[in-house]
């Protein structure tokens, strides 16, 4: 429509308000291109005084709305079920939220040391580390994190498995003095009045609200029930690690144990944070809450205690805490979105130097995804060479014999794509029907059989088989539409045989050969049940590796940056197909 | 108002014990996950058959989706929508799911029944419960069959695992699994690596390019297997000389099948298979699944699965009772991984070692594979 350039000149089809509207467009830029000194007639009013441009394209909006309506269904199905989890897949290949949300203070803490210098940082770090672990261990998200970091560093899966079932003994020794020196520090009751501040006090419930925001982003569950519990602002002041510890582990008591805050002793870490304040010399005189005695008391006895080094105790947990590597990894991947993914895909790494390109006997990714095209044209050029003849034969051969071909053409394509591969396993391999065939007839022998199947001949065979009918097809209706008489017209003026077909036949065939070679060079782009099961190990594509990223070693985000490659690759190529040939030129029928 | 609110409240409260009184405050439906094929027909003769005469109102589903039921569980849980009751999986993907939160930890001698003579499940099980979410099931192994009719005329079948690189004495195909694990282990141990060294090798980069030059020996003459059941086919069709696969399927092949093929017990590699319950189970779901796992996990039920079989029970109280095949009527004592007989050299999967070197390992693996 849009190409429409005067007066609605449609004839085929019946007139619309759009052509109207065009119609009405037109009138007033006559009317605007009139000499200055002549009479305007004014806007042209519709029947109710409104000017008719403004009705007009309202009722063009309500027939666009119609429309619209009318494939919203479809519409709506497409992106919910199609386009939404695409995105959401392919999102993932830069998404690396998993490390600032399971240690989001190491992460902090982490960003001002230089990765260059040796071993590992300082006691601030490990300090760091044990809160967010501790908490990590007991939503048992730690492992979680250990496996996605394994996949930049190997090792780091059970460092982390490992660790998280010693954190809770870091600082044993001074939570035993602590237990010994009063034995209220092992009641549920007075830490949950000593944390609450006791009836009526002032309550600091940001504390907890920013609680439930780092339980939440940790584990990805709500944190949003109501807990019966707010800290006491005037002890969270005083011992502010310590009431956040105690806010963590009473969200996590009530949401997730379902058990009752004032019913549970607190976290190992509790205690660790609390010895740790009292030890820094918190000043204790102004306090008067609930507890206060006893406060005084112990921090009178904790002095005498040996301090808690938390580096020493990691580095006893694994000696791998001490090395550097471990913790440049940590750094390069903290941030909530990477590059790393989209490096692996390309056989290059991220370095603390940047991006870098993976030793020799790494590099498998490129290789794989030039052969997969490779191999997709080839397919793409022997589907041409068999369907063409088919496809020709289909459209001249009299109705009764064309439909016995079609039916045999469209056979295979009924029959399940396992079989089909497996049929093909059949036939080509050493002990197979060709082989025994060519022994028998003496043109092989039998001692060197012929390797047909588990490399890329094998691919190539089966896959053009099984693609072959969506190249026949578009040609096939294609060639249909051409009049037999322009050859012969061609043949009656004098050109032979080969010329009627390659100067007239042909070209007006070509339609069909775009459309059949774009949906076959598609389909064997991402291929993968075939080249897996005859491809052997120089037969198979990309998307095989993709499948094994998916199913088997789970790193999504690696498989998300390998499809998010391939589909770029397939939009270029279209774009280009586009460019050079024309997709107006492509005919399905 | 009250009276009415009383009314209801008791009236509620009938039915509520009513229904708890009932066997059945457990689902009515229950859907096993295993592996599919002659593995999962041994389990629903051994263990859902009898369940279900127990229940025979239960509706028991099966899904064969083992095979990637670490990624589909994953899915699942993102998706929060859990469908499977009971998932079979090897015991690495059991840590796998234990440490991505989806499998749930149990205590053993809670939910496990104790052995006959009193022993607490956690001792009849011993070492093979490899992870807090695991509830072993049977023991199986990694090992490699052969062509009794391709061996050359007037040499000895091979019997040892270093045979299959032997190209001069027993020329032909091999098949070994598309992965590095078990391939690696055996190739350092025929280049002469000590058997207790082989994982502190095998973490070294230079470790692992010995492993991979001592594949390249017979790189050319190996087909690569995905699924469990080439290698049996492949070897019935006489395409490869020796292959690996796992020790059922070579019993299948060579006792009912009854193809001219013959077992190499030497370095089998043992592994586990077990059950798991997936994280995040509805009350009733949860009670119906633990309810079916400790009936199906008690001493005579794990003996019965190797009827049909043959894998090892993992308990040890199940080992004496071990018969004879259902349906052959053969001993099935002396085709167990476990036999003594069978079980003189072996290697246990290392699955702290793999679960840290799997991407690394298999990265300069699947290279190599390509090049």
């Amino acid at each position: 429509m849009s190409k429409l350039k005067s007066t609605g000149q449609q004839t085929a089809d019946a007139p619309t308000p759009e052509d109207a509207f065009h119609e009405a467009a037109t009138y007033e830029d006559r009317e605007k291109g009139k000499a200055p000194g002549e009479k305007s007639a004014g806007p042209v009013l519709a029947a109710d005084g409104t000017p008719l441009k403004r009705s007009l394209r309202r009722a063009l909006r309500v027939q666009k709305m119609r429309a619209l309506m009318l494939i919203a269904p479809l519409l709506i199905f497409v992106l919910v079920t199609f386009i939404a989890p695409i995105a959401d897949m392919l999102f993932r290949s830069v998404e690396n939220q998993i490390v600032s949300n399971t240690l989001p203070n190491t992460v902090e803490k982490l960003e001002g040391w230089d990765a260059s210098q040796e071993g590992a940082p300082g006691e601030e770090v490990f300090e760091s580390l044990y809160s967010d672990l501790f908490l990590a261990s007991e939503a048992k998200e730690h492992t979680r994190l250990g496996t996605r970091l394994n996949y930049e560093q190997t090792g780091l899966s059970s460092l982390f498995r490992s660790t998280g079932r010693d954190v809770d003994d870091i600082g044993e020794d001074q939570i035993d003095a602590l237990e010994d020196f009063n034995e209220v520090w092992e009641e549920e009751g007075f830490w949950f009045n000593l944390m609450s501040g006791g009836q009526g006090a002032e309550k600091d419930t940001a504390l907890v609200e920013e609680q439930r925001r780092r339980l939440a982003a940790l584990t990805g569950d709500d944190y949003d029930a109501e807990i019966g519990f707010a800290p006491g602002a005037a002890i969270s002041d005083l011992l502010p690690r310590t009431a956040r510890a105690y806010t963590a582990f009473a969200l996590f008591t009530v949401v997730d144990d379902e058990d009752v805050v004032a019913e549970e002793e607190p976290w190992e870490a509790v205690k660790v944070a609390l010895i740790r304040e009292l030890r820094a010399g918190v000043d204790l005189s102004g306090y008067d809450g609930p507890g206060a005695a006893e406060l005084r008391a112990t921090q009178d006895m904790v002095a005498d205690l040996k301090p808690i080094e938390f580096k020493p105790a990691f580095l006893a947990s694994d000696e791998d805490w001490g090395t550097n590597d471990i913790w440049t990894t940590i750094q390069m991947y903290s941030p909530p979105f990477t590059s790393g993914y989209f490096l692996n895909a390309v056989d290059m790494e991220k370095t603390p130097q940047g991006p870098e390109a993976r030793p020799e006997t790494q590099q498998i990714y490129l290789m794989l995804f030039e052969r997969t095209l490779f191999m997709s044209l080839v397919i793409t050029g022997s589907c041409i060479l068999l369907g063409y003849p088919v496809a020709w034969l289909l459209a001249n051969l009299p109705m009764r014999t064309a439909n016995l071909l079609m039916i045999l053409v469209l056979l295979p394509f009924w029959t399940s794509l396992l079989v089909r591969t497996s049929a093909w396993k059949v036939m080509l391999q050493q002990q197979g029907v060709i082989n025994d065939v060519m022994v028998w007839l003496g043109i092989v022998d039998d001692a060197s059989r012929l390797v047909m199947i588990n490399n890329q001949f094998g691919t190539i065979v089966a896959m053009t088989h099984i693609l072959l009918p969506f190249m026949i097809l578009p040609m096939y209706s294609v060639m249909q539409t051409i009049p037999p008489s322009y050859v012969r017209a061609a043949r009656s003026l004098g050109a032979t045989n080969w010329t009627s077909f390659w100067r007239v036949y042909f070209p007006q065939s070509v339609p069909g050969i775009g459309a059949g070679s774009i949906l076959v060079f598609i389909l064997s782009i991402g291929y993968y049940i075939t080249p897996e099961i005859v491809g052997g190990t120089t037969g198979t594509f990309i998307s095989n590796r993709i499948a094994y990223h998916i199913s088997s070693s789970l790193n999504w985000g690696l498989a998300a940056a390998l499809g998010s490659i391939l589909l770029v690759v397939v939009l270029v190529l279209y774009w280009a197909y586009d460019k050079i040939v024309g997709i107006d030129n492509v005919k399905l029928g | 108002m009250k009276l009415t609110h009383a009314l209801l409240a008791s009236t509620a409260m009938t039915v509520a014990a009513a229904s708890a009184h009932a066997d059945d405050h457990m689902a009515m439906d229950m859907t096993l996950v295993s592996w599919g094929g002659a593995y999962q027909e041994s389990q629903r003769k051994a263990y859902a058959e009898p369940y279900k005469a127990m229940h025979p109102d239960l509706e028991v589903v099966w899904d064969e989706s083992s095979n990637e039921a670490v990624a589909k569980l994953r899915a699942m849980d993102e998706a929060g929508n859990i469908t499977w009751d009971v998932v079979d999986v090897v015991a690495s993907d059991a840590m796998r799911l234990c440490d991505e939160g989806l499998a749930m930890e149990i205590d053993h001698d809670d939910l496990l029944k104790p052995a006959p003579d009193g022993t607490e499940a956690s001792d009849d099980f011993g070492d093979l419960i490899v992870s807090d979410c695991f509830i072993p099931q049977i023991v199986y192994s990694t090992t490699f069959g052969y062509r009794t009719d391709m061996v050359p005329e007037g040499t000895e079948p091979p019997s040892e695992v270093c045979d299959v690189w032997d190209l001069e004495t027993y020329p032909g195909k091999r098949s070994l699994e598309k992965r590095p694990i078990n391939n690696m282990e055996w190739a350092l141990y025929c280049d002469g690596v000590a058997k207790d060294e082989i994982y502190d090798v095998l973490a070294t980069p230079e470790g692992q390019q010995r492993a991979l030059d001592k594949l390249d020996e017979i790189k050319d003459d190996v087909v690569w297997w995905s699924a469990g059941a080439d290698t049996p086919q492949l070897l019935a069709d006489g395409e490869v000389f020796m292959g690996s696969t796992y020790n059922g399927r070579l019993f299948s092949v060579i006792e009912e099948q009854d193809q001219p093929v013959g077992m190499m017990w030497d370095m089998q590699v043992f592994d586990l298979d077990g059950w798991i319950i997936p994280e995040g189970l509805s009350d009733e779901r949860l009670a119906r699944a633990k309810d079916f796992v400790r009936f199906a996990t008690d001493t005579q039920r794990l003996a019965d699965q190797a009827k049909y079989i043959s894998y090892g029970p993992a308990r040890q109280s199940s080992a004496p009772k071990v018969g004879e095949h259902a349906e052959l009527g053969i001993d099935m004592g002396p085709h167990m991984p476990t036999d003594p007989a069978n079980a003189e050299n072996t290697l246990l999967y290392n699955y702290e070692f793999w679960a840290d070197y799997r991407d690394d390992i298999d990265a300069k693996f699947q290279a190599w594979l390509a090049q």
